[in-house]
């Protein structure tokens, strides 16, 4: 069983993200980046499977110099090897073009994986559509927000829990699955996986490595353009009153002062 | 006038409020026609005409229904092919976002999800997105003119604008692909009685404060008529249940009122409801960060103050 994850580095969600103002891109220049932590469970799914089945994990990311940072705390978690994809040209490469990139990425592995895993969504920009447009371009059947996940003989088995029903989904292999934070407790990484880390190859690929031409990527290609952005007015400082055994009746008159009730 | 498709959000034929505020929408950017799939056509046909429906394109096939979301896609990017529509309307739901996603690549149309708002400005399509936990506001536009935007509830007071829908049967074969992932059981959620949380106009939340004892909570929320939602503190304990969890890898809930109880209000958190209109805390620690957005707090214990403004509120509706 061969398994790529695809992991995204992205700014920490507790520092104070923002844009830059020449390109309206993600402002990366100012804010600590990670692993994005909702990938972490992509990756302790592919290693448990590894684990139950054999194979090989394969962590793949696309992104700036730093983003090795990404890779390497997934291979410290256990992965086997990664790809880097590193261009200049990938700059403010929106969803569709990131997912093109990591379509022909996985296309140049050998072996071609049984599964590719991902995280439900980024932490930065959340939209959660890449894995489905990576399926869709890789011709493969996606289950997405996956709670569970079990692999059979040439297939897998996804519960998936929504509003208004929890649904066990089959899907043929190859297939990409996107996980939940509700899947599995990611480890943490080890002494002994931090040292043997350091030793793992990673790959870094260039745009003309995977077969991108550079005017399918980045600023300039991207189908949507954002035309202003601006921070949201901070909220007015409210009232905040102590309970001195009316403080459900002060929340009341709150709710009746301003027509809630 | 360009066409602008709808795909209808529905159970059975019944029509969502969503559904209503996206033909809203769609009226401002061009001429609107629904996407209806699945039984029931006439039951639908009615609403999806008052807010100026032009035509219903309808399919009934097992397909739709059996194989998740590709048939979806493929039907859609069949249509868009046949009216040239200028942009898809979807609703910002898990599958909804699924369908746009697969839809997107189809047509190389531009993909906008969770959009609050839509307008056509010097006859671009101009969509406004809320990012980075709700401190920003980002507007963008269709590089190439034409886009699929997944949008958010309550992101416009649905108005009428009745026409006479003409029904277009669809005739429609899945690929192969689309049979690669099948739905093999289904359970249904219980029914709470309560509003669907992310549609609700008041959502009442409990966390790690509330010890796993939801009763409170949620007789509060029955005295407002509100969804009851919880943080991921509460939902990993196993107090309250996943699709009920507010916050980065929950719902999005954008309410006119959000009352957080017993809930510190982490990162997480508030991106999944900094942008309720008025907020409301009630924390014993009052230290905690959720006091930073709120219009009204109250430091103090859930299980002393919400009994008590449960009793007021009762009261004053008499």
């Amino acid at each position: 069983m061969n398994i790529v994850v695809c992991v995204k580095y992205v700014p920490d969600a507790q520092a104070d993200r923002t844009f830059s103002d020449s390109d309206k891109t993600t402002d990366r220049s100012n804010v600590a980046g990670l692993l994005s932590e909702l990938d972490e469970y992509a990756v302790e799914e592919a290693l448990k499977i590894k684990e139950a089945h054999d194979g090989e994990v394969t962590v793949l990311t696309i992104g700036p110099a730093e983003a090795a940072d990404a890779t390497k705390k997934a291979l410290q978690m256990g992965a086997d090897k990664a790809v880097h994809v590193k261009d200049d040209a990938i700059h403010g490469s929106d969803a569709g073009a990131t997912s093109l990139l990591l379509a022909r990425a996985i296309a140049k592995l050998d072996p071609q994986p049984d599964l590719v895993l991902t995280g439900m969504a980024s932490t930065d920009g959340t939209m959660g559509v890449v894995p489905t447009m990576l399926a869709e371009r890789l011709g493969l059947p996606a289950v997405t927000y996956a709670s569970e996940l079990t692999v059979t003989e040439g297939a897998v088995s996804v519960r998936r829990d929504g509003d208004l029903a929890s649904q066990t989904i089959e899907a043929s292999l190859p297939a990409l699955v996107s996980v939940t934070d509700q899947i599995n407790e990611p480890r943490y990484p080890s002494f002994k996986g931090i040292m043997a880390a350091k030793k793992k190859p990673v790959d870094t690929w260039s745009l003309s490595d995977i077969g991108v031409d550079a005017g399918e990527v980045g600023l300039g290609s991207s189908w949507t353009t954002v035309e202003s952005f601006a921070a949201r007015p901070p909220r007015q400082q409210g009232t905040i009153v102590a309970d001195e055994g009316d403080g459900g009746q002060k929340l009341a008159a709150f709710l009746a002062e301003h027509k809630f009730v | 006038m360009a066409v602008v498709l709808v795909l209808v959000d529905h159970l059975d034929g019944k029509v969502r409020k969503t559904t209503a505020e996206l033909l809203t929408i769609a009226r401002r950017i061009g001429e609107p026609s629904s996407v209806f799939l699945g039984a029931n056509v006439q039951a639908a046909a009615d609403i999806l005409g008052k807010y100026g429906s032009q035509k219903i394109y309808h399919c009934d096939s097992a397909e739709l229904t059996d194989y998740l979301v590709v048939p979806q896609a493929e039907l859609l990017a069949q249509l868009v092919a046949e009216t040239s529509a200028v942009a898809v309307l979807i609703p910002s739901t898990p599958e909804g976002k699924e369908v746009a996603a697969r839809l997107a690549v189809k047509t190389g149309y531009g993909l906008v999800t969770d959009a609050v708002d839509v307008q056509s400005v010097d006859g671009r399509i101009v969509t406004t997105q809320s990012v980075f936990a709700g401190s920003y506001t980002v507007k963008s536009t269709p590089s190439k003119g034409n886009a699929v935007i997944t949008v958010k509830p309550n992101s416009a007071p649905p108005q009428q604008q009745p026409a006479q829908p003409e029904l277009t049967p669809v005739d429609f074969t899945a690929s192969d692909l689309a049979r690669t992932a099948r739905i093999t059981a289904s359970s249904p959620k219980e029914k709470s009685g309560r509003p669907e949380l992310t549609e609700a106009a008041i959502v009442v939340s409990g966390g790690r404060g509330t010890g796993g004892d939801f009763t409170k909570v949620e007789d509060f929320a029955d005295s407002l008529r509100a969804a009851v939602g919880a943080s991921r503190a509460a939902v990993d304990a196993g107090w309250y249940p996943h699709t009920s969890q507010v916050g980065q890898t929950g719902k999005q809930v954008s309410p006119q009122l959000y009352v957080a109880c017993g809930i510190s209000g982490a990162i997480q958190h508030r991106a999944g409801m900094q942008t309720s209109k008025t907020i409301i805390a009630v924390n014993k620690d009052q230290e905690a960060p959720i006091f930073e957005l709120v219009d009204f707090g109250v430091v103090g214990d859930l299980f002393a103050v919400l009994p008590q403004a449960t009793d007021a509120v009762k009261s004053s509706k008499g």
